[in-house]
């Protein structure tokens, strides 16, 4: 060592590393990692503010679907003398459409694994399955607002029904949206090939798909299984 | 003097192993582990899924005990939804993902419980009304 004074700069990083308040991590003894955004290690890399940045707004999206749980929770025995939920329930349709859902986000899934491998053309193959199993669900969704409205039983027929289609419709409109995207997503990678922007978009477009189905979890669920019951 | 010990870029070489993931993103991992991870979220989903479809269709558990049943099926489902799929963990790397998913349900269950309860006793907290108000009312 010599007796020279360390510069300014050099002094406050040792004086931070020795701080066991400063710049660590709350878990391992290994020194603070850069780009991890922790203490003075600097900002956390693109790729993780943008995932965190949608990871953000997809639970302000589920708090706006608790708001329609409630609402169909609290109007589910409001009938006025229309259908009970148990009268329009059709299992098996539910079934279907859980199947095809839950499918879809396991194929999502996947199509992530081939873009981790860098393989255009197996992250396309699961992207374009997701997309039809995206499809066919909001095809038996919509089959069955068409069945229901021939019947008379559309939202304005009681407060049970109203709550029912907002909350049902609102999560098939989210689906449909997302087929829209994933389909902008396939042209991008199809033209653009895999550049951090696109994986960027890919990872939000996973989480968003894998967020609706949580939700269609807790839709078939509350409104299908527990109201068809008797 | 060395500068090894105050080199920013000290950690640089090896900081992919600590560094923090962003929800459904595990940047290191191979395509193997991902479909691992999507076929056990798979697998655990299909059998929550079958059980919570057989156990509303059929008698066999008390039939008042259904709904909690079916709900305790549909939480440990979206459980195995967050980890399996958008690799949501309890890891060091995932501390800003969970505060954020644990606020998140914070004010989904007051938005649901609240309303529930808050309607539910509706009539109980309402002011009482004189008769010949609740007659005009009616007319």
């Amino acid at each position: 060592m010599s007796d020279t004074p360390l510069p300014a700069s050099v002094e406050t990083i040792r004086r931070v590393r020795a701080d066991p308040r400063l710049g660590r991590r709350g878990h391992g003894s290994e020194g603070p990692a850069k780009g991890a955004g922790h203490g003075d290690t600097g900002p956390a890399s693109k790729r993780i503010i943008v995932g965190y940045g949608f990871w953000i707004f997809l639970l302000s999206d589920i708090v706006m679907f608790s708001c329609f749980f409630a609402a169909f929770a609290v109007q589910s025995h409001a009938t006025a003398g229309g259908p009970t939920m148990a009268q329009i329930v059709e299992t098996p349709r539910v079934a279907l459409e859980t199947a095809a859902l839950l499918l879809s986000s396991y194929t999502c899934g996947l199509s992530f694994a081939a873009t981790n491998a860098r393989s255009k053309l197996w992250t396309q193959v699961f992207l374009l399955a997701t997309g039809l199993l995206g499809l066919a669900f909001v095809g038996m969704e919509l089959q069955e607002f068409i069945g229901l409205a021939a019947r008379g039983f559309t939202p304005q027929r009681s407060g049970m029904l109203t709550a029912f289609f907002g909350l049902v419709g609102l999560h098939g409109v989210h689906v449909s949206l997302a087929g829209l995207w994933l389909l902008t997503m396939m042209a991008q990678v199809q033209l653009k090939g895999f550049r951090p922007e696109i994986i960027h978009r890919l990872i939000c477009f996973n989480l968003f798909w894998h967020a609706l189905d949580i939700v269609w979890i807790g839709i078939f669920t509350i409104v299908y299984l527990m109201g068809g019951l008797t | 003097m060395s500068h090894s010990d105050t080199d920013p870029n000290l950690h640089s070489e090896d900081r992919d192993h600590r560094e923090d993931h962003a929800p459904g993103d595990e940047p290191e991992e191979s395509a193997g582990h991902w479909i691992l991870n999507a076929n056990l979220g798979l697998g655990l989903s299909i059998l929550l899924t079958v059980t919570a479809f057989v156990l509303a269709a059929t008698h066999l558990v008390y039939a008042p005990s259904i709904p909690v049943a079916l709900l305790v099926l549909a939480i440990a489902q979206m459980g195995v939804h967050l980890v399996f799929f958008l690799h949501v963990t309890t890891g060091p790397d995932n501390t800003n993902n969970v505060l954020a998913l644990a606020f998140g349900i914070l004010v989904v269950f007051l938005l649901v419980v609240g309303s529930i309860w808050i309607m539910a006793h509706l009539s109980h907290n309402m002011m009482p009304m004189p008769p010949d108000q609740m007659q005009s009312m009616q007319q």
